[in-house]
């Protein structure tokens, strides 16, 4: 547990010193970004939400495209995410899950 | 209060003058020195806040932007309705713009725009002028008083209140709420669509029939509609008056009002006058003013034309238009105002740096409404652009909730919490 942690903690010091001062953004490709921040109205800036809806910003990115692909078939029903998911593509699914992995939880 | 002190003693320093400080000798210099590439924002609402704090974000903090609003306060359309109904008062609605200095450096300036020059790339205040590399103007709607005769901004602020932006309009109306007898008319006034929130006026009747419902049981919700039907959510609310307000509510269709007598409280239609105790008209809307000091308005519309790519103006070039003074088959909503902010905020950070904005960009727009102190419904759409008709279009799969519930109240409420902290925090 402390060593994993340590390793991360590494790793996340390297990367910061390598990337001086490089935003977080730039990991993620914008389009992704931009597709992305259409969730942050009920799900706060970067998938940080500040009340009732869940935290998408670290969210495995399976675990979110399998939840959106329920969400567009209608094996899963929600109050406003069937609507959502059926607007968009499964290729768009798994580049909004990658721009919320990325970000720090 | 528009500058913290850092802020003002560099400012001294450079010798200028900010009209927030009343009583200093005012010049006619740039109000804010310009520090490099510099996005000018009129308006912080919904539209005008987001697009302050996603420049700042996504360009790195390498984008001067300064916010220029008349307000010192940000008060939320989206809920005010429910400070009718009782569940909510004007304050929970009342927010600053402090996070979006400290936290993200968007530069404020509050004050009322005079003029703008798209030439000189410059917009005037009263104590002098802010240039820009590119503008955002969001003006928010201005209303059509003259449309209706015997209306006008006085006759609102005063005693027949559209209450259509949220604050002492909306104060006043629940005012005269309070002081109505048990027995008397509300009557509201829907324009003719396109207008600012179009299951707004459907929601009020809601709230005020919440309200009257538990004060005031006698007493009678008219909508006069100037539409020939409900135009959101339809079957939603005739099924909320019907259960959840039975006899009290009345709807009547095609019936905008054309004159108002003030001192009677009458409002005429074409067909009838109606007598009320407390009367609500929410006028016809156009883009707000300031859309018009740029020639942003097109002669044959009341709205302003954008490319939707990066929503810089057909007309002017390096303005851009967001929220709901854009023309668009889109509706014009706070969450839309976000959205449009987003998609511009992205474009102007690519442009800046020499590159294309985004060619295919979406958005999403979820709109609640709240029918009684805790049931809501929803309509939500993903709208896409669209290369064939260079507009955006709605996707597949949009829709509204299949009934009102408790559980939409309560993610309508999470809901505002976040976007507002999207917004301004």
């Amino acid at each position: 547990m402390n060593k994993l942690r340590f390793q991360t903690f590494s790793i996340a010091f390297i990367t910061g010193l390598s990337l001086s001062s490089a935003p977080a953004h730039a990991a993620v490709d914008k389009h992704s970004r931009n597709l992305a921040a259409s969730c942050a109205a009920c799900h706060g800036t970067d998938g940080h939400s500040v009340a009732g809806t869940p935290v998408l910003a670290g969210m495995d990115k399976k675990l979110f495209v399998s939840q959106m692909k329920d969400f567009k078939s209608g094996a899963r029903t929600a109050t406003v995410m069937n609507n959502h998911a059926k607007g968009y593509s499964d290729e768009e699914f798994e580049k909004m899950a990658e721009f919320f992995a990325a970000q720090k939880r | 209060m528009s500058l913290d002190r850092r802020d003002f003693l560099k400012l001294g320093a450079a010798g200028i003058v900010v009209g927030v400080f009343p009583g200093c000798a005012t010049s006619a210099g740039e109000i804010v020195r310009k520090s490099g590439q510099r996005v000018v924002i009129v308006g912080g609402g919904f539209g005008g806040a987001t697009a302050a704090k996603y420049i700042r974000m996504w360009g790195d903090e390498k984008i001067e932007v300064v916010l220029v609003e008349r307000n010192t306060q940000f008060i939320s359309c989206p809920m005010s309705n429910t400070v009718l109904g009782g569940s909510r008062t004007i304050d929970d609605l009342t927010h600053n713009y402090d996070t979006l200095k400290k936290k993200y450096g968007v530069k404020l300036v509050h004050g009322e725009v005079t003029a703008i020059d798209p030439q000189k790339q410059t917009v005037m205040l009263a104590n002098g002028y802010l240039s820009y590399d590119r503008l955002i103007v969001a003006p928010g709607v201005d209303f059509m008083f003259d449309q209706i005769e015997g209306l006008s901004a006085k006759v609102a602020g005063e005693s027949i209140p559209h209450a259509w932006k949220a604050g002492a309009q909306t104060v006043l109306l629940k005012k005269q709420l309070e002081a109505m007898p048990d027995g008397g008319v509300f009557a509201i006034s829907i324009p003719k669509a396109p207008y600012r929130c179009p299951p707004g006026p459907y929601e009020r009747a809601c709230q005020v029939a919440f309200y009257l419902k538990n004060s005031k049981p006698k007493s009678k919700v008219l909508i006069l509609d100037a539409n020939p039907d409900v135009t959101s959510k339809k079957g939603l609310f005739t099924a909320a008056w019907k259960e959840l307000y039975p006899g009290m509510v009345e709807y009547r269709p095609n019936a905008a009002v054309m004159k108002v007598d003030v001192a009677g409280k009458i409002a005429k239609t074409e067909f009838e006058d109606v007598k009320a105790d407390v009367l609500n008209i929410i006028p016809p809307m156009k883009a707000g003013m300031v859309a018009n000091m740029a020639g942003l308005v097109g002669a044959e519309s009341r709205w302003c034309a954008v490319n939707f790519l990066s929503y810089e103006s057909k007309l002017q070039k390096n303005i851009h238009v967001i929220g709901d003074s854009v023309l668009a088959a889109l509706p014009k909503s706070g969450h839309m105002a976000t959205s449009h902010a987003k998609i511009c905020a992205a474009a102007i950070v690519e442009l800046m740096q020499g590159r294309q904005p985004d060619a295919n960009p979406s958005l999403a727009n979820t709109c609640y409404s709240m029918v009684s102190n805790n049931e809501a419904m929803h309509v939500a759409h993903v709208y896409r652009f669209n290369t064939e008709k260079q507009e955006m279009v709605a996707a597949e799969g949009g829709g509204v909730s299949a009934a009102r519930s408790e559980t939409e109240g309560l993610v309508a409420n999470y809901w505002l919490k976040n976007i507002l902290a999207d917004v301004l925090l």
